[in-house]
């Protein structure tokens, strides 16, 4: 049975897309068949986080509207077999993505993949409840960060209320996932604590992704993350949350880079 | 700082970041209607095509790579088999 995950967080900037892309490359990593769908429309990025966006000639909107096929509108990823994108428009109007066209684009996928990733805009309009309409589980990126916090709780009240699943008062699944995250300023108090963030949300944790320049180097490369660098801190972060989406249930813990002799020498000569 | 990056085997990303965007904006600014075009292009070469032979939509792939200077439009249509297959002996 194929899994509809929105990754959402009503904030901008806080790690939506990079996610998306790393989770759905994790997932597709290990064998899984993957779709990364961008329903951010107007403001694409995904392609470029994937490094597709010299491969793009249809999107979401064109298959919505019956100019191409979906199979049309589907980028196989050139390293993984098993991951594809579908970009969203970069030009066209918003109120061209429909409901209906949605459900059927979506309803489509499911034959496809095992699972669709939806990178939701930012906000909490029309285009961010489109993207969770048919989501059987959320993540719900966070930054341990107040205005993150706030908004995190109005996307958890939505996904409660007004997607499908709600509507049909089935439950859907939320995952939290603290992004951007610190590990230095937490030890010294200056960023809202896990345990803090989880009492306030309430939903669990799926992962702890720390801040990482590698993250930076994988889109500029064009590259998700967990394929540029699947030792770094943060792709093994993301590993996890990827077993645990899959239902094992695994300690949570903050990985950091593993410091070797070399990268304490190549600090040093830089410095 | 470029040759101690090479010693350990990684090269920097900025640069491809870059050429990456190059690319890539040059063909947004170029074109906003670059995707009916294609839509367009796709249409009537699968007119020309079905007076010929019935083809699904389906089976038609158009891939595109854009380049600085060149862009390779790339159109794979499935042909279904016009005749019987010939039995060899
Ligand atoms: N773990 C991280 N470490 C460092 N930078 C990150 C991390 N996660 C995201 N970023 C950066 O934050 C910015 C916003 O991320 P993005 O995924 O585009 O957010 P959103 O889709 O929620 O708007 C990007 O520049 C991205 O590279
Ligand atoms: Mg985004």
């Amino acid at each position: 049975m194929a899994k509809v995950l929105v990754v959402t967080s009503g904030k901008g900037g806080v790690g939506k897309t990079t996610s998306t892309a790393a989770l759905g490359a994790a997932l597709a990593q290990t064998g899984k068949n993957v779709v990364v769908v961008d329903f951010d429309v107007g403001l694409r990025n995904l392609d470029l986080v994937m490094g597709a966006e010299r491969r793009v000639v249809f999107d979401l909107i064109n298959v919505v509207q019956g100019d191409a096929k979906l199979a049309q509108a589907l980028i196989r990823d050139k390293r993984l077999e098993t991951l594809s994108i579908l970009p969203a428009s970069q030009t066209r109007d918003k109120d061209a993505l429909t409901p209906e066209g949605v459900a059927r684009v979506i309803e489509e996928l499911r034959e496809k993949f095992d699972w669709v990733i939806c990178d939701s805009p930012a906000g909490i309009e029309r285009g961010a409840q489109l993207a969770m309409y048919h989501a059987d589980q959320a993540v719900v990126v966070t930054n341990p960060e107040v205005s993150s916090v706030r908004d995190s709780d109005r996307i958890i009240g939505m996904l409660d209320s007004t997607t499908e699943r709600a509507k049909k008062g089935e439950k859907i699944d939320k995952h939290l996932l603290l992004t951007r995250y610190d590990p230095a300023r937490a030890a010294r108090g200056e960023m809202l604590r896990t345990e803090d963030v989880l009492e306030i949300l309430s939903i669990p944790l799926l992962g702890i992704i720390p801040e990482s320049e590698e993250v930076l180097r994988a889109s500029n490369l064009g590259m998700p993350v967990t394929l540029s660098n699947p030792t770094s801190a943060p792709s093994r972060a993301y590993f996890e949350a990827v077993r645990r989406l899959e239902g094992e249930t695994l300690d949570v813990s903050v990985p950091t880079e593993r410091k070797g002799l070399f990268d304490w020498l190549f600090k040093r000569s830089v410095a | 700082m470029s040759f101690l990056a090479s010693f350990f085997g990684r090269k920097t990303s900025a640069p491809v970041a870059r050429d990456r965007l190059q690319i890539l904006l040059a063909h947004e600014r170029a074109g906003e209607g670059q995707s009916e075009l294609i839509a367009t292009l796709q249409e009537e070469i699968l007119e020309v095509i079905k007076r010929h032979i019935s083809v699904d939509q389906d089976k038609v792939q158009i891939k595109m790579d854009r380049g600085t200077g060149v862009s390779m439009l790339e159109i794979d249509i499935e042909v279904p088999e016009t005749r019987p297959a010939v039995k060899t002996a």
